[in-house]
């Protein structure tokens, strides 16, 4: 008896939750309608990720979190959104004799959201905390250049650090503080648009907490909600007082985790920008959006990078191994087969954004970079062969469908050499393990590499990858003529001089060919006929204030 | 039966210690998640150490499973790497895969048995022939094609539902992410259901109950699918820890933020505490449903008894 109850009673549960759900269903249609009701309000709906770090100015490394810093933050400089120019933003000037003693004077009236003014402690406090060792910000090495940094941040393991505040920074009033360099850096003034030089306000020093979970900023909007993990709603701030205020009432970002499921639902109404469109969706992208559907080149180089610390790369010949390489690789055709064009086989180590003034040079690589299947078998043979008669590329296979390109790649490789072992791919299950194994030095072959700008400058796609013992010189490069020729660029007085000073160094990588140039990534997304006057910065991420809602 | 509860219970305590480590020990063996975090930029020594000792990644393993295990027991999940605790995650993300392993648990049930009964009775006929060959497609057809397919079909072509369900998760919207989640379970619910009846239907009791002159109904329900339900049962509480934990491609597809997503999430960025955290919940979880289901038993068939 006891039993036929329970059954009964799971049934009467089972009935409930059926009506329920039924009853649920028949709401279906009403709450889609109201979404779509939102948008009425002139509000964006955007696709969004997760970002990886708290959103910080000097802790956020990757483009998610840097949207939302771009947003609601404005820094001494903004580059301009079609032509990548450092242009002043909250700086009236900046201005240095010697290019390593810079004089910033500030624009008065910019305050941040909250009401607090923009001050030039603003600044101060926001780069002393950045730099500090204690708050193990992410981003604290883009601060290397100003003197005291060592002091504030030892770089080496275990060091403690000696001072709290950089001695570089010294505030003359409210609206002016001089900086001093450790070196002579002409382009200094303009990696100031980076988002880890953003200011703070003072709401960010009493309650850290507090103002990671709604972070307060002085850009064209502000944070209304935000539901870590899903969903983030910003305003147009009304009381930004800058040049560019937003055009729409908001921006809404949905964090989705399948950029499919954001195009369908774009497709089906509910979604109004995607910048993120899936490969899969690339043939049949221009007939679903037509001209809605953009495709531009963005700051991003993928190459192909060597271990030149390992004994198979190190030889005096290995170069032109390399150089053979490079000739090897049809670019054109695995940019349109495998790509479908949303790639741009690359020329030389820099980015088209970047502009013919801003050090971008087509064809700077010249023969090494274009494909020449006689010429690539002829050097590789020069050059003593393969190392061990084969290569593999190394990728990690957990994010990105590299697979497909290193294939192709080595497909390319394998066909020129005549023997189809000759390259292989090499699968590294997690980017963590991936990036362990290069930062250990543990691979002894080629790998995947690639390199988003930090700002549009030709120093930044130079630099950090190429001078001996930079930041993120995977292959451990080092050449004395490279680091002199980036030494004088660096101490240039105009930023032209110091350009093609950046050129003559690059043309030094032609010849030791430390990494291969492969293909500049283009920024591609698609939006809703709701939306007009949508474009790509050259970072490219959508330039949310200039959207207009219909 | 308290005492056996009681010893269910003990026998728990290995098995969650056992699985925890195990968790655990994979997950560090997934590599050093620091390196990552910094992107293709190579971290500076002085501030990787510095995240290194802030996560006791310097520890041998047994000790960084003690101090995890002695935090567990305080409450404190641990952080993920932006900032948000564990637990925090858990609380938005366990509701939103409860609700979505009822919806797709109540379509088991519902359709499962039904169809089960109906093809059990009426062996060899047309609608055995054709349910059978039905369950043989949904088997053999992966979850993400058929999420794809139908997500396609009522989101984008009929426009009946949102293809994406919002971050609140409403009953209403999980509808169709819980059928494509339900599908293959529900295929193997008909099979198991569909064998049970037809093995029970030439059973003594039946013919005794059928001679009696019981109505047909009560014939069915009392005593053919009583008996018939057992190793149903077992099925669907085993298949309960294995929905809220397999829910991974259907929640992307659907792109909801439940146990999956974050499950992903941690294994993407080697953030061993959410990884540790969440399976830890489904391992408990798991266990809970297995000894429900064993006391279940006793209730479908009295002859059953525990001791």
């Amino acid at each position: 008896m006891r039993g036929a109850t329970r059954v009964k009673w799971a049934v009467g549960v089972t009935a409930v939750a059926l009506t329920a759900a039924a009853c649920g269903s028949s709401n279906d249609s009403g709450g889609s309608s109201s979404s779509t009701g939102g948008s009425g309000g002139g509000i964006v709906r955007a696709s969004w990720g997760d970002p990886q770090n708290p959103l910080e100015p000097a802790d956020t490394t990757e483009v998610q979190g840097g949207k939302v810093l771009d947003l609601i933050f404005r820094g001494l400089k903004k580059y301009n959104p079609k032509t990548a120019k450092a242009e002043n933003m909250i700086a009236s000037s900046i201005t240095s004799t010697d290019s390593q003693n810079f004089d910033i004077k500030l624009k008065s009236g910019w305050t941040f959201s909250n009401g607090e003014p923009v001050t030039s402690d603003s600044f101060i406090n926001a780069w002393n905390f950045d730099t500090q060792l204690k708050n193990s910000q992410l981003n604290a090495s883009f601060f290397q250049y100003i003197d005291g940094y060592d002091k504030v941040h030892p770089d080496a393991t275990g060091a403690k650090a000696t001072a709290t505040t950089l001695s570089g920074l010294t505030k003359v009033s409210a609206t002016e503080f001089k900086v001093r360099l450790n070196q002579k850096f002409a382009l200094f003034p303009d990696t100031l648009g980076y988002a880890a030089f953003y200011p703070l306000p003072q709401a960010f020093f009493t309650n850290r907490k507090a103002w990671e979970a709604k972070p307060i900023g002085n850009g064209p909007y502000l944070i209304s909600s935000y539901a870590k993990g899903s969903k983030m709603q910003l305003q147009k701030w009304n009381g930004y007082k800058g040049p560019d205020p937003a055009q729409n009432g908001g921006v809404e970002l949905r964090v989705y985790t399948d950029n499919n499921t954001a195009y369908t639902d774009l497709q089906a109404g509910n979604l109004d920008l995607v910048d993120d469109v899936p490969v899969a969706q690339l043939p049949n992208v221009k007939s679903d959006l037509g001209n809605r559907y953009i495709n531009v080149p963005a700051g991003i180089i993928q190459t192909i990078a060597f271990p030149l610390y390992s004994s198979r790369w190190s030889s005096a010949n290995a170069a032109k191994v390399r150089q053979g390489l490079s000739m090897a690789i049809d670019r054109k055709g695995i940019t349109q087969q495998i790509f479908r064009q949303t790639r741009t086989p690359a020329t030389d180590w820099t980015s088209p954004v970047l502009g013919a003034a801003g050090g971008f040079k087509a064809g700077l690589c010249g023969d090494e970079c274009t494909f020449n299947p006689t010429k690539a078998k002829q050097l590789i043979a020069q050059g003593g062969g393969l190392p061990g008669g084969k290569i593999t590329i190394s990728y990690n296979a957990d994010t990105g469908s590299h697979k497909e390109w290193i294939d192709a790649v080595c497909n390319s490789i394998n066909n020129v050499l005549g023997n189809n072992k000759a390259c292989v791919g090499a699968p590294i299950g997690t980017f963590a393990d991936f990036r362990n194994r290069i930062t250990n030095k543990q691979l002894n072959d080629p790998f995947r590499a690639g390199w988003q700008m930090d700002y549009p400058l030709i120093q930044d796609f130079l630099q950090p990858q190429y001078f001996t013992d930079a930041s993120s010189n995977d292959s451990h490069y080092s050449s004395p003529t490279f680091d002199k020729l980036v030494n004088e660029a660096n101490a240039a007085t105009s930023s032209a001089d110091s350009v093609s000073k950046f050129q003559d160094a690059e043309r030094q990588l032609v010849i030791d060919m430390p990494a291969i140039p492969l293909w500049y990534q283009n920024g591609s997304a698609g939006f809703s006929s709701n939306l007009s006057n949508v474009a790509l910065n050259p970072f490219s991420v959508p330039v949310y204030n200039e959207i207009k809602v219909k | 039966m308290g005492r056996y509860v009681i010893r269910r219970l003990l026998q728990m305590i290995p098995v969650f210690i056992g699985s925890t480590f195990l968790i655990f020990f994979m997950v560090y063996a997934l590599g050093d998640p620091v390196a990552a975090l910094f992107g293709d930029r190579a971290p500076d020594p002085a501030t990787a150490a510095q995240i290194r000792a802030d996560l006791h990644l310097n520890d041998p393993l047994w000790k960084q499973y003690l101090i995890y295990m002695r935090n567990i027991f305080t409450g404190d999940f641990g952080t993920a790497f932006n900032g948000q605790s564990v637990l925090s995650l858990m609380g938005s993300a366990f509701p939103v895969t409860i609700r979505l392993t009822v919806v797709a648990i109540i379509f088991e049930i519902v359709i499962g048995i039904a169809l089960g009964v109906l093809t059990g009775m009426k062996r060899g006929k047309p609608v055995d022939t054709g349910v059978l060959l039905l369950t043989l497609v949904v088997i053999s057809v992966p979850t993400f094609v058929t999420g794809y397919v139908l997500q396609y079909l009522f989101g984008v072509q009929l426009g009946w539902t949102s293809p994406s369900v919002s971050p609140e998760a409403p009953f209403d919207e999980l509808i169709l992410p819980g059928l494509v989640l339900a599908l293959v379970s529900l295929a193997y619910v008909t099979r198991l259901t569909r064998t049970s009846i037809a093995e029970n239907t030439r059973a003594d009791y039946l013919r005794t109950a059928v001679a009696k002159g019981l109505p047909r109904h009560r014939i069915i329900i009392r005593h053919l699918l009583r008996n018939s339900l057992i190793p149903v049962v077992t099925f669907i509480g085993t298949d309960i820890g294995f929905l809220m934990g397999g829910a991974i491609v259907t929640e992307r597809i659907f792109n909801i933020h439940g146990v999956g997503f974050q499950l992903y999430q941690g294994i993407l960025r080697n953030n061993a505490p959410t990884v540790v955290g969440f399976v830890t919940i489904l391992v408990l979880v798991f266990l809970i449903a297995n000894l429900l289901v064993d006391l279940l038993y006793a209730v479908l068939d009295p002859r059953i008894r525990y001791a």
